[in-house]
Parts: structure tokens; C-alpha cells; sequence
């Protein structure tokens, strides 16, 4: 929101410190984005009358101007612009000058013929953003005098404001320049009105047929206008907040809109005298004022005239293109009024069309501004118009849906519980009276009338907030609150971050890939794709479904570093996957997952070994449930029973052969959901058996479709309790064995509990061991 | 025998054979083996003490008896002497053989393995909760695909509300056309708090949150939030800035300050933005903040009038990002082990 310091002050005596100005809009919530002065006079530049214009031959773009610049010296000026002839009055900018860009004016010129200065455009006097070629200026316009004083451009400064959703009120000055004016306890005397003597009574018949998106509907009468062209501080105001001027009627109506922040409409009266507010019909179309043709729809609301049932304008959001007014028009029908916020905001929206009406109107505007808006415009027209007549009679019709002023209650002792600190009553109603909410404070309850201005507050906390803002933020204090919670992370945080650094110690890198995925990403890694969710409204068709699976995401980083020179990546991601559910929301669990490029599933192994260890988990190895995508000789599930709680192995080389991956890629995914969720009571200590212990190697020759698990269950369950440890020492295959089959070698150690272990023990324990295992589908090694 | 040597003589001709042997060994072993040779079963100085027995004069046989202790124990001492003097050589030997170039192994064992690497964006989130936790927060979290409830409406934005415009929302296709978001901020968390813990409340809730919004240096469709809630009684204002201070000063330094400026947010009254004012007087604009709106406590299911509370949120990818000095956030999420590998 663009907002004019010279503006303000003529509302209020606020200080004409910029500086001082900023503080006070920061600390009042209206946060200032930018802060630029405009309008700064250039010395050195004045006004000068071209005399004659001559073409070089050699210099087709650019032309010779001879100009008087009133001291009687004719000064050559190489000009390249085109919108000059002689006689015009135009910026010269003489030699020496210094532009508001930091260019200085040289001599300089082109085919060895000097240039005495420089014929200047708006832009180069940093009086707009662009135009179209030099600034001419008006013909009685006196040489050698600054532009600036001859168009009475006022040095100004311009804020920009960041303004939050609920101030409605601030998208016009007033809203602004009355918390200015509470902040800076002046007297606020908001747009300067003087209309005059009003004429005789003229009633424009206003029927309102939608009275839910209609509250107030308001037309004044004005007589005597002679359109032209605006007076130059309008113009230059109008410059500077991001507006063109068009003449003095369309100007003054703009110029009333961003101070009283009260959109409005001038009809020709002539054309238009009666109006019918009324929801549009199917099949309508309305031109709107930009070129365009609206097809409108059922909810859309129109301002027609009443004569011809023909719409003149979009509500709230643009007028129409045929009824403009013309440069004959002489009376006018003035329209203030107010319109519901949310159908506003539904047309824009289905339109395309924001507007400075329509964003006003979707706010929430004032529905008594309406004749401060009439006021103020014929005000600003007087100065074009000498003969300018407001009437008495303004037709105001109201609806039910015409906001009401509301009475808020609030409590004293609540704004010192909710703030905390105590704010003595007389200045809670100071301030609340400063912003127009007309309070008074009875014992504890405050009741305060809210401005019809403030569509944002309705409840006890807006009264409270407006009191804490104007009191100021800094003001109320620091302190700390006097907790009897412990901070702490749970059981499952904590888990977390002890796998993150056995991660990070594993020598792997967190990646963190977008969880949106392209159709068929999931296909081409041989996972399905019938359980995804679906984002409605893409930024890109590549990202409109959401992963299932960490794996699509990580490989495609794996992929990227490859082709970066990183062929032996190991990446790993903690993150969600949000699987279709029977439920409103997915079944959304936390998920690891691990790639290393260039590894085996043994690397995959260690992996889990080590976060077994350091989260004192664990899971059967199922490798006759081969997951989806995955090595299918190569892998396995991790099992608990019939529950998956992750997959272990070498991703399938048909889908690294399809993603253009190198292999082999090792994966290890683990659900955490589960498993960081499990609490493992804290081991109890035992005694260290201090008897000596004995071990047996035994080496079985055992087929290749019998596990070693299967084995070492054997051999476990055989050994029962003196068992205190076994291990696989030694995998042989080749030579002296039987196909298919390999050589297992295991290392069993014995202890007893009570003494030591005798040799007869030992060796009925062999025994027993050498049994379980033939008949598990070993046979011993001789 | 050429010539009859006496006891005496034949004595000091071993000791001194001996003495000789000992000093010309050039090896432990070789030491070892002089030895035995000198006083083992069949070593020379045995020898002469058999042949005492032949000595008739037993002060004579005492006499020389004592002497060839006496030369038995100087052999012996000479050959500590000497087996210290060998062992010194072959470790100085062995260490000279041994020698390596630390650089060169250095440089192998830096080539092998180094240790991984977190995110930038888990490294600052587990930094901004060590404060938090220090401060008596507890750390909660939730969903990611989130209920239009949950994102908006308990957060005082009933449906159609004009401020759901505040963000650009991603919606997931579904029965009821708007009814799931991939939510837009952590503050749907809040009311899973309210609803699931028992106040009072001391909570942080760091995770992901969504916008429709096209990557560039400084916005990213997915990107970090955290957001703090404190529900008590007698919770106040001045608590909220109070809190925001002991943050601003356990996170960023001493010489820290923080204000607050007013805002609007709808799930909080009063509302207001915070900024951080570095030691050099400048500010970083951080997050927003304010006193949970009465609508949302009761969403939540607690009662305005017993409970009150603040809230307040801000960005983690951008504290990662200047903590770093990353230029485009984009990097941050490339995923490029040339970038990841720089951050320890």
C-alpha cells in the first residue's frame, strides 16, 4: 500500500520526519517495506521553448533543437525523442546539471557538434517510472524557471506499506493518518472539505434487488462540472501512488478513494440517473473498463441503470466501458457504496480481475463514509470547476446487510491478565477514543463502540490488542513464565537422533529430496502406484503425487551424483510417506531408508547390525518374502512374526538398468514408526561366569537351499542353556564339496553355570549339536 | 696336559675368555648361547668348579671355590650389561625399520572413510530444540497431510475465511474437494497439543510444511518451520516477550535483543512480528508471534477463561542458510555430496 507523507499531514499534524514517521508506522503494526522521497527538485533544470528543429543528414534518430531558455541565448541540443515540435515548452536541463540518475550534463555531443544541455522526459526527472518521450511542459509556462514550480510538483515522501489482513481501514490515508495521529496524541483533522453552498435538492431513485451483497447504496448530485485536466498535484499525487491521471473528474473520484479509502463511481447523470443494484443474469455480458467482455455468472453483482436495466458496472470491482463519462458530461451521479466483502472477492477472484475498488471491497469498507467520500470529491473538483454544485438530497438506500455499529465489553482486569502489566483505566480510554472507539470504563468493564471503519474488532481481545498497540509493544515488558514443565525430548526423539549419528558414523550423508513425485516414479522402481495421494493443484505435473516410499527420492540423488563424479554415494533420509488410507488423512509413517552406490547387500547388513546394536532392536531375516524392487535373489524382508518392519538387500538391476544407475545400490529401509516408538526396558546386570569356558568348531557341509539361520537354530537349540556364544568363522565353497552346497563352519562356546565343564559334557554336547544339525540338512564335515 | 696350570690360572683364563665372549656377541641369542656355554651344566667355569673336589686343602678348595662364584657373577652381570646394550640396538633397529610417513598414511586415512554428513536444516533444527529443551520446552509433532480442520479452521479461519489467502496451499485430491491440505505451517500442531496433552503446555513443533510456491534462492515448496506454544495459567504478554528474549539470548548470543512489532495473524490476538537486533544494531525480521485467540483454546478444547497462552513460529531453513552463508536455498536441497561434505 502506497502512502503519500504530504497527505498524512494534511490530515494531521504528524511530523514531517520521515524517519519519525517510519518509527511510528513500524511500532503501530503498519510495517514499512520501503521509504523513498519523490519529487526532489533538480537544479539546474528550466524550462525552455524549442524555437526551430533541423534533421542532420548523417544522424537519422536524433534531432537538432535550438531552444530559449529565457536569457536570450539560443542553445543547441542534440534531442532523440520525437514527441516535440517547435514552439513547445520543454525541461532543458543546462550544462553542469546533475540528474536524479547521477548523470552530469557535458558538452558532449555527437558528429563533432556540441550539445548545450539535455530536453528532458519524466523518467529523467524522477517523476514516474516511464513515459513516452519529453515532458512538455503548459504553453504560458515561463522560461527559465524550475519545471517543478511551474507544475507546483511537491517534494514528498512516498511509504510502502506491508499491511496485515485485518486493517481494512488503512488502505486509505485516513485509516493510516488516525493512528498516526493517536500515536503522535495531534488532533486529526482528516481530508480537507469545503464544498461550498449546496444546491437545491436532486433525488436519484436507487433500488438495491440483492440486499445480502448490497448494504448501502448511495447517490449525490453534482452539477456544474466542465471536465478537463486535473489540477497538477492531483496528477503528480495520483504519479506517485501507481495511478494515471485521466481528467479531473475520474482523478478527484481516485484521489477521494485512496484517502477516504471509499471506492466510488461518477455517472453522467444524463445517461444514468436511476440505479438497480441487482445480481446478474445468465447469459449477461458487461465490457468492463479495461476492454474486456465479462461473461458474467449468477453470483456476480451489477450496478444497472435503472432506466434501461443495462449493467454500467461490475460491483465492487470495475466499471463499465460505455459508461464513461465524455468531455460534454455536466452533471454527474456520484456513487458511494458498500458492498459485502466476500461476494467481492468471489468475482474478483473468478474474473481475474483485482482491482483498487475490489480489494478494498473484500476487506470490509465504511458504510458512513459515503458522504465524507461526496464531500471531499466535489472539494477537490472546485479547483477545476469554479462552478461546481453538490445538492442536498443525496438517495442513500440501506439493506439488512448494512454493517451496524457493534458495542464491544471488555474488562479491565482481563487486559492486565492477558498483557501483564496494568494499564490505568483513563488511559485505556484515551486510547481507545484517540482511534475512534467511543469508550467508557465503568468499575471494571469497559464498553467501547466500535468504528463502523474497523470490521476487524467485534470481540473483548481486539479491544485488547488495539489498547497493547497503541499503549506499545515495548512498553508492557519482559518476564518469564513461572513453568512446572521439565523440558526434555521423549523416548522416541532420542532414539532418533542416536540413529542419526550411528548414520553419520556409518559414513553416510543425509539427503533430504522432495517428497513429491512424478507419475510413474514409482512404477519404474517396481513399486505400485495405485495407493499414492494426488495434489490437487500441482506446481508442475512432475510433482502432483506424494511418495510411498523414501526410495524414488534417494535413488535420484544417488543418480545425480554419479553424474556429478560421485559414483560411490551413500545417502540416507529420515522422513514421511504418505500412503492412501481408508481414513480421511493417509497412513503417514516415518520411514529410513539407506543407498549406498557400489555396495553389496552385506554393506546393507552391517548397516542393520549396527543399528540393531545401538537400538538394541531386531527382526528375522525372511528372505522367501522378496520385496517389490528389490534383488530378488539378493534380499529379504525384516520380519516379526507377519509384520514388516523393513526390507534389506540390493536394489533389483533392472530398475537401476532403467534409472541409468551404476550398480550394484545396497538399500536398507527400516520403518520407524515402529521401531523408534519401542522402549527396551533397561538390561539387568549378571554375573560374569568366572569358570573357564571350552569352544567346539564344527564345520557342516549344508546344501545351498537350507539357511545358515536354519543351522544355527539347530545348533543353538541343541547346546541349550551352556551355550554362551556361536559364531559363523568360515564360508568355503569350491573343491571337495558336493554341488550346490558349501561349507559352513561354526564356533560354539561352552561354559556351565556351576564349575567346570567335563570333557564327557563336551562331547555329548557335540554330539546332540552334530545331530540337530543333519537332521536339519547338514552333514558333518570328515 | 703340556703344562700344569693351577686352579687359579685356569680361572682367570675362562673369566677372561668368558668377559671376551660376552662383549663379541652380537646377538641376544648369541649372548644366550655364550652364556650357557660359560656357566650352564657343561659350561667351562662347572668345569673348574668339578674339579675343586681334587683340592685337598679345604681353606685352598673354600678359597677358590669363592672365586669362581665370584667370576661366575661377574659373566653374569657382564651379560645384563651387554643383553641391555644388544636389546637397546635391536629396538633401534626395529624402529628405524618400522618408520612411516604420517602425511602420506594421513592422507590414505582420510581418502578411506570420513564420517557422515547431517542436513543443514536436521543440524539447525536439533540446535534450535537443545535451546528450546533447555528453556523447559518439550518437543511435539504431527502429520504433514493435514484435515482443512486442523490447517485452518480450529486456527480461527472458518471455511471461505479471506485470510486463508495468507498462504498458497497445496491440496490433496479427495471426496470432499479442500478437505486435506499438505499443511501450510507446524501451527495445525498446536491443536493436536491442546487436544492431546494435558496442560499446562511448554511445547515446540519443529517439522515440514508446504506452499504452492516456485523454487528460487529463497522460497522453496517445501521448506521448515518451528513453532513454540505455551499454555498455562496467567500466561501473559509480557511472558511471550519475555520468552522471545530468552530465546533470542540462548540461541543467537548475550549480546542479542529481541522486540516485538504488531501483526496480524488470525489464530492469535494480540499478534505481533518479532525481530532480532544483532550486536551491530542491525535486525533480522524473524517470525511471528502473539496470545492464542480465544476461538483457537477453544478449538482445542480448552477454556479461554482458565487457560491462556502464547505461540509463536519462524523459518528454520533460513537460520541453516546465514548461519552457513548459502546463497540459494536450492543448493541446500540438491542433495550434491560436494555441497553436503563441507559441513561437518
Amino acid at each position: 500500500m502506497k502512502i503519500l507523507l504530504s497527505i498524512l499531514r494534511e490530515m494531521a499534524d504528524i511530523p514531517s520526519d520521515p524517519e519519525a514517521v517510519a518509527t511510528a508506522l513500524n511500532s503501530l503494526g503498519l510495517a514499512v517495506e520501503t521509504m523513498d522521497v519523490v519529487g526532489t527538485p533538480v537544479p539546474g533544470v528550466v524550462a525552455a521553448r524549442i524555437n526551430r528543429m533541423e534533421k542532420h543528414p548523417d544522424a537519422a534518430k536524433v534531432t537538432r533543437c535550438f531552444v530559449d531558455a529565457g536569457d536570450g541565448e539560443e542553445r543547441h541540443v542534440w534531442c532523440g525523442a520525437t514527441n516535440m515540435q517547435p514552439g513547445d515548452i520543454v525541461p532543458l536541463a543546462t550544462l553542469g546539471t546533475k540528474m536524479p540518475n547521477g548523470m552530469e550534463i557535458s558538452r558532449r555531443g555527437i558528429l563533432g557538434i556540441d550539445s548545450e544541455g539535455m530536453l528532458c522526459s519524466e523518467v529523467e526527472l524522477g517523476l514516474s517510472e516511464e513515459s513516452d518521450g519529453l515532458l512538455i511542459l503548459p504553453s504560458d509556462s515561463p522560461l527559465g524557471v524550475s519545471p517543478f514550480d511551474i507544475l507546483g510538483i511537491e517534494h514528498d515522501v512516498l511509504f510502502d506499506l506491508d499491511l496485515t489482513r485485518n486493517r481494512a481501514d488503512c488502505w486509505g490515508h485516513l485509516g493510516i493518518a488516525r493512528d498516526l495521529a493517536a500515536y503522535f496524541n495531534v488532533e486529526l483533522r482528516g481530508p480537507r472539505v469545503q464544498v461550498g453552498e449546496r444546491g437545491a435538492p436532486v433525488a436519484h431513485a436507487v433500488t438495491i434487488s440483492a440486499p445480502n451483497n448490497c448494504g448501502l447504496f448511495s447517490v449525490a448530485s453534482v452539477s456544474g462540472v466542465v471536465v478537463g485536466s486535473s489540477p497538477r498535484w492531483v496528477a503528480a499525487r495520483l504519479a506517485h501512488l501507481g495511478m494515471r491521471s485521466i481528467n479531473n473528474v475520474v482523478d478527484a473520484s481516485n484521489i477521494v478513494m485512496l484517502e477516504t479509502n471509499q471506492p466510488n463511481h461518477a455517472y453522467d447523470a444524463s445517461v444514468v440517473s436511476s440505479f438497480d443494484v441487482r445480481l446478474a443474469r445468465a447469459g449477461e455480458t458487461l465490457t468492463t473498463l479495461d476492454g474486456q467482455v465479462r461473461d458474467l455468472h449468477a453470483e456476480d453483482l451489477l450496478v444497472c441503470n435503472a432506466a434501461t436495466g443495462v449493467g454500467v458496472g461490475l460491483a465492487g470491482v470495475m466499471g463499465d466501458l460505455h459508461s464513461e463519462i465524455t468531455e460534454n458530461t455536466s452533471t454527474l451521479a456520484f456513487e458511494a457504496a458498500w458492498f459485502s466483502p466476500d461476494p467481492v472477492r468471489f468475482t474478483a477472484i473468478r474474473h481475474g480481475l483485482r482491482s483498487e475498488a475490489s480489494v478494498r471491497f473484500e476487506r470490509g469498507t465504511d458504510p458512513e463514509a459515503w458522504n465524507l467520500a461526496a464531500e471531499r470529491f466535489v472539494t477537490i473538483l472546485r479547483e477545476t470547476c469554479p462552478d461546481v454544485v453538490l445538492h442536498d438530497g443525496t438517495s442513500v438506500e440501506r439493506t439488512s446487510s448494512c454493517p451496524q455499529p457493534i458495542v464491544v465489553t471488555a474488562s479491565v482486569v482481563r487486559i492486565e491478565k492477558l498483557l501483564g502489566i496494568a494499564i490505568p483505566n483513563d488511559r485505556i480510554s484515551q486510547i481507545l477514543n484517540s482511534i475512534g472507539f467511543v469508550t467508557s470504563i465503568d468499575g471494571d468493564v469497559i464498553t467501547s463502540v466500535v468504528p463502523t471503519w474497523r470490521p476487524d474488532c467485534s470481540q473483548d481481545v481486539d479491544i485488547i490488542e488495539e489498547v497493547a498497540r497503541h499503549f506499545g509493544y515495548d512498553n508492557i515488558g519482559k518476564t518469564v513464565p513461572n513453568s512446572t514443565v521439565h523440558g526434555r525430548l521423549s523416548n522416541m526423539q532420542t532414539r532418533r537422533r542416536a540413529l542419526r549419528r550411528v548414520l553419520v558414523g556409518l559414513g553416510l550423508d543425509e539427503a533430504m529430496p522432495s517428497p513429491f513425485l512424478a507419475p510413474g516414479d514409482l512404477a519404474i522402481i517396481g513399486l505400485p502406484e495405485d495407493n499414492v495421494l494426488r495434489i490437487a493443484n500441482p506446481l508442475v505435473a512432475d510433482e502432483s503425487i506424494l511418495r510411498t516410499s523414501l526410495r524414488p527420492g534417494l535413488l535420484r540423488s544417488l543418480r545425480y551424483n554419479q553424474s556429478h563424479r560421485a559414483p560411490r554415494v551413500g545417502l540416507w533420509e529420515i522422513g514421511h510417506v504418505y500412503p492412501k488410507s481408508n481414513e480421511q488423512l493417509p497412513d503417514e509413517t516415518e520411514q529410513l531408508a539407506i543407498v549406498v552406490a557400489g555396495a553389496s547387500v552385506e554393506v546393507a547388513l552391517e548397516q542393520w547390525n549396527a543399528l540393531c546394536d545401538a537400538l538394541s532392536v531386531g527382526a528375522q531375516l525372511d528372505q522367501s518374502r522378496v520385496p517389490a524392487g528389490l534383488h530378488a535373489t539378493r534380499s529379504a524382508s525384516l520380519t516379526r512374526g507377519k509384520k514388516v518392519v523393513g526390507v534389506v538387500g540390493e536394489i533389483d538391476p533392472v530398475v537401476l538398468d532403467a534409472l541409468g544407475i551404476e550398480g550394484p545400490v545396497s538399500l536398507l529401509e527400516v520403518d520407524l514408526t515402529t521401531v523408534l516408538n519401542e522402549e527396551p526396558k533397561p538390561v539387568q546386570a549378571r554375573d560374569i561366569n568366572r569358570f573357564p569356558s571350552s569352544d567346539i568348531d564344527l564345520a557342516f557341509v549344508v546344501p545351498e537351499s537350507v539357511t545358515a539361520s536354519t543351522i544355527q537354530r539347530a545348533l543353538r537349540s541343541a547346546a541349550g542353556k551352556r551355550l554362551v556364544s556361536i559364531d559363523l568363522f568360515d564360508v568355503y565353497r569350491g573343491k571337495g564339496l558336493p554341488e550346490n552346497s558349501r561349507s559352513l563352519a561354526f564356533r560354539l562356546r561352552l561354559q556351565e553355570a556351576g564349575g567346570t565343564l567335563t570333557d564327557a559334557l563336551i562331547a555329548e554336547v557335540q554330539q546332540a549339536c552334530v545331530a540337530a544339525a543333519e537332521k536339519a540338512g547338514a552333514s558333518i564335515r570328515g | 696336559m703340556a703344562s700344569e696350570s693351577t686352579p687359579q690360572q685356569l680361572l682367570a683364563t675362562a673369566l677372561a675368555d668368558g668377559l671376551a665372549q660376552i662383549e663379541a656377541s652380537d646377538s641376544t641369542d648369541a649372548l644366550k648361547a655364550v652364556l650357557t656355554g660359560l656357566t650352564g651344566k657343561k659350561g667351562s667355569l662347572v668345569a673348574i668348579r668339578s674339579s675343586l673336589g681334587k683340592v685337598d686343602d679345604l681353606e685352598a678348595r673354600k678359597a677358590l671355590g669363592q672365586l669362581v662364584n665370584e667370576a661366575m657373577t661377574t659373566l653374569e652381570e657382564a651379560s645384563v650389561v651387554r643383553s641391555r646394550a644388544l636389546r637397546a640396538n635391536e629396538f633401534a633397529a626395529q624402529i628405524e625399520q618400522e618408520r612411516v610417513d604420517l602425511t602420506e598414511l594421513a592422507m590414505s586415512a582420510q581418502a578411506s572413510r570420513r564420517r557422515g554428513r547431517m542436513h543443514l536444516v536436521t543440524q539447525a533444527t536439533e540446535r534450535l530444540e537443545d535451546v528450546f529443551v533447555g528453556l523447559g520446552f518439550q518437543i511435539a509433532e504431527g502429520p504433514e497431510v493435514e484435515t482443512d480442520f486442523y490447517n485452518f479452521e480450529a486456527l480461527n479461519m472458518p471455511p471461505s475465511h479471506p485470510a486463508r489467502s495468507m498462504w498458497d496451499t497445496l491440496f490433496i485430491e479427495s471426496d470432499i474437494e479442500g478437505s486435506v491440505v499438505l499443511r501450510t505451517h507446524t501451527s495445525p500442531v498446536q491443536i493436536r497439543v491442546m487436544k492431546e496433552w494435558p496442560p499446562p503446555i511448554y511445547a515446540i513443533m519443529p517439522g515440514r510444511v508446504f506452499r504452492k510456491e516456485t523454487p528460487d534462492a529463497t522460497h522453496m515448496p517445501v521448506f521448515h518451520q518451528i513453532e513454540g506454544l505455551v499454555i498455562d495459567r496467567g500466561i501473559t504478554f509480557a511472558d511471550l516477550a519475555g520468552t522471545i528474549e530468552s530465546f533470542t539470548k540462548a540461541f543467537f548470543g548475550p549480546g542479542f535483543t529481541s522486540r516485538l512489532r504488531p501483526s496480524y495473524f488470525p489464530f492469535t490476538e494480540p499478534s505481533a512480528e518479532f525481530d532480532i537486533r544483532r550486536p551491530d544494531g542491525s535486525w533480522i525480521e524473524l517470525g511471528g508471534c502473539g496470545m492464542v485467540h480465544p476461538h483457537v483454546l477453544r478449538a482445542g478444547g480448552l477454556d479461554p477463561n482458565e487457560w491462556s497462552g502464547f505461540a509463536f513460529g519462524f523459518g528454520i531453513d533460513r537460520m541453516a542458510k546465514e548461519r552457513h552463508g548459502v546463497e540459494d536455498l536450492r543448493d541446500m536441497y540438491s542433495d550434491d555430496v560436494r555441497f553436503t561434505e563441507q559441513f561437518s
